[in-house]
């Protein structure tokens, strides 16, 4: 269970977080959505530690993540996959590198269980080991490379699975793969996924949970059929601006 | 100056999580070899070209200097050797390299910041700056002064082939004026030189790329102080190895 209880964030006397407190439903896919600014790739990345909150607390099985020692968010980052935006693969490195990168740094498998493991996470992500593995990551398309960032997330078995922005700058039917795939891997590997997203039709069809943030602010929490029936204006004018199916 | 205060503070904190204990000892090593292959065997055509260029313009312009029946030809040998091993090599290869080696660590880490690289190993609980900055450090630290060693002797080479093929001074009296000036303690003190300007090159460059923050332009911007702030540090440090050894 992931628990953020008033959660506070500013940059040079710009607020982008305020009070922020909510919980994430465990093993199901918790959505974050909201306009550009409203200040979700923030939220993320202050419960993955990237950024430290200026007040407020991220419990991990009701363990403050910032009051953690360093040993302590190190473990604890090891149950923590995450996908980002553009993918943040190293490009110094092939697929196969890449995606084996924390199994080399983090676990004792040898040379064939680390190439097992990266197989199975490839094939898990619906690609062919033997055709991408020795590719850079500038050989391959975007949709590949989500899919690619997708198995790094989860090689190490994670608990927790980020995804920030997992279908932007990607043609429709490839989001639908990838939010398709993102579902699958919460349901098999019951990770507790949190998504943030603008897009209304895989938050409709995929989330169990919904945040809203507006302007810093948390503006609803609740389900997907809540939100569809909300009367506040100003979410129905978001959750509505995209004719979802 | 409160900005300076901090970068310093930033700095050295850097440092000091780029000196923490690295998740595997055996990736950094693997990582150091590919970083000595970057920064030393791909800077050998550069350093080359200075170093003998060096050697056989400052042994003419010795030539042109010390027009006189009193001082023997050998004297052109001493000057060249003396100066290319203490100051030209040192000071001349490390400005290069700054400029080579400085920008191209700037450019990477800095690329990998925007490209958020830098977190995708930071949320795998990996201590990136001992990840990333550590190998090109120490890789810096001993390439580096290999490349001057290679240098200084590069440049004493310039100063031979032109003094013999322009008809200044003969390879025997060059060699006897080089050899008969030859102290341990300069060649120690160029040593000095190096090591210091090899940790100045990369800590410098790899705090800029580090900590670079916005977009395409901001990358370019911190290459571009990475050499700006070399460059004054290693004459500054030149300068207060002179100060403090000679």
């Amino acid at each position: 269970m992931i628990t953020v209880k008033n959660l506070y964030k500013s940059f040079n006397n710009k607020v982008v977080l305020e009070d922020i407190s909510t919980e994430f439903l465990p093993g199901k896919c918790n959505m974050i959505i909201g306009a550009s600014g409203s200040g979700k790739t923030v939220m993320i990345k202050c419960m993955v530690g990237l950024i430290d909150a200026d007040q407020g607390e991220i419990l991990y099985q009701n363990k403050d993540f910032s009051k953690m020692n360093y040993k302590e968010k190190k473990n604890q980052r090891q149950e923590i996959g995450m996908l980002f935006q553009y993918s943040a693969l190293f490009d110094s490195l092939n697929i196969f590198e890449n995606v084996a990168f924390p199994l080399r740094i983090f676990s004792q498998k040898t040379k064939a269980e680390i190439n097992d493991r990266v197989e199975f996470c490839l094939t898990r992500v619906n690609l062919d080991p033997k055709q991408v593995k020795n590719k850079f990551p500038d050989e391959i398309s975007g949709g590949m490379k989500k899919r690619v960032g997708i198995a790094r997330a989860i090689v190490l078995n994670p608990k927790y699975l980020y995804c920030d922005e997992p279908n932007s700058g990607l043609d429709p039917l490839t989001a639908h793969v990838i939010d398709e795939l993102i579902s699958e891997i919460t349901q098999e590997f019951n990770t507790t996924t949190i998504i943030n997203t603008h897009d209304m039709n895989s938050v409709m069809k995929y989330g169990d949970k919904i945040v809203y943030l507006y302007q810093g602010k948390l503006r609803f929490d609740g389900t997907p059929n809540e939100i569809k029936n909300t009367q506040d204006k100003n979410i129905r004018d978001f959750v509505y601006a995209s004719q979802f199916t | 100056m409160i900005k300076f205060i901090y970068s310093i503070g930033a700095y050295a904190l850097l440092l000091k999580r780029t000196f923490g204990k690295p998740e595997r000892s055996k990736i950094i090593w693997r990582r150091f070899f590919e970083e000595a292959n970057s920064i030393g065997i791909q800077s050998l055509g550069i350093v080359a070209i200075v170093s003998l260029f060096v050697g056989a313009v400052t042994c003419i312009n010795t030539a042109y200097q010390l027009v006189s029946a009193l001082i023997p030809d050998s004297a052109i040998g001493s000057v060249v050797s003396e100066s290319s091993i203490l100051e030209l090599a040192p000071v001349l290869i490390s400005l290069v390299l700054a400029g080579k080696v400085g920008s191209n660590i700037a450019t990477e880490l800095g690329y990998m910041r925007l490209t958020e690289q830098i977190d995708a190993i930071e949320v795998m609980g990996v201590n990136s700056a001992s990840y990333l900055i550590l190998p090109k450090l120490l890789a810096s630290i001993i390439m580096i002064p290999v490349l001057i060693i290679i240098g200084q002797f590069l440049s004493i080479i310039g100063g031979i082939i032109v003094g013999e093929l322009l008809g200044i001074v003969g390879v025997y009296d060059f060699s006897i004026g080089a050899i008969e000036v030859f102290r341990i303690k300069t060649f120690i003190i160029s040593m000095v030189k190096a090591f210091s300007f090899s940790f100045l090159i990369s800590s410098v460059a790899a705090y800029q790329g580090y900590t670079v923050m916005g977009g395409s332009r901001e990358v370019g911007e911190a290459s571009t102080r990475t050499v700006v702030y070399s460059c004054i540090l290693i004459l500054l440090s030149d300068y207060v190895v002179a100060q403090v050894f000679l």
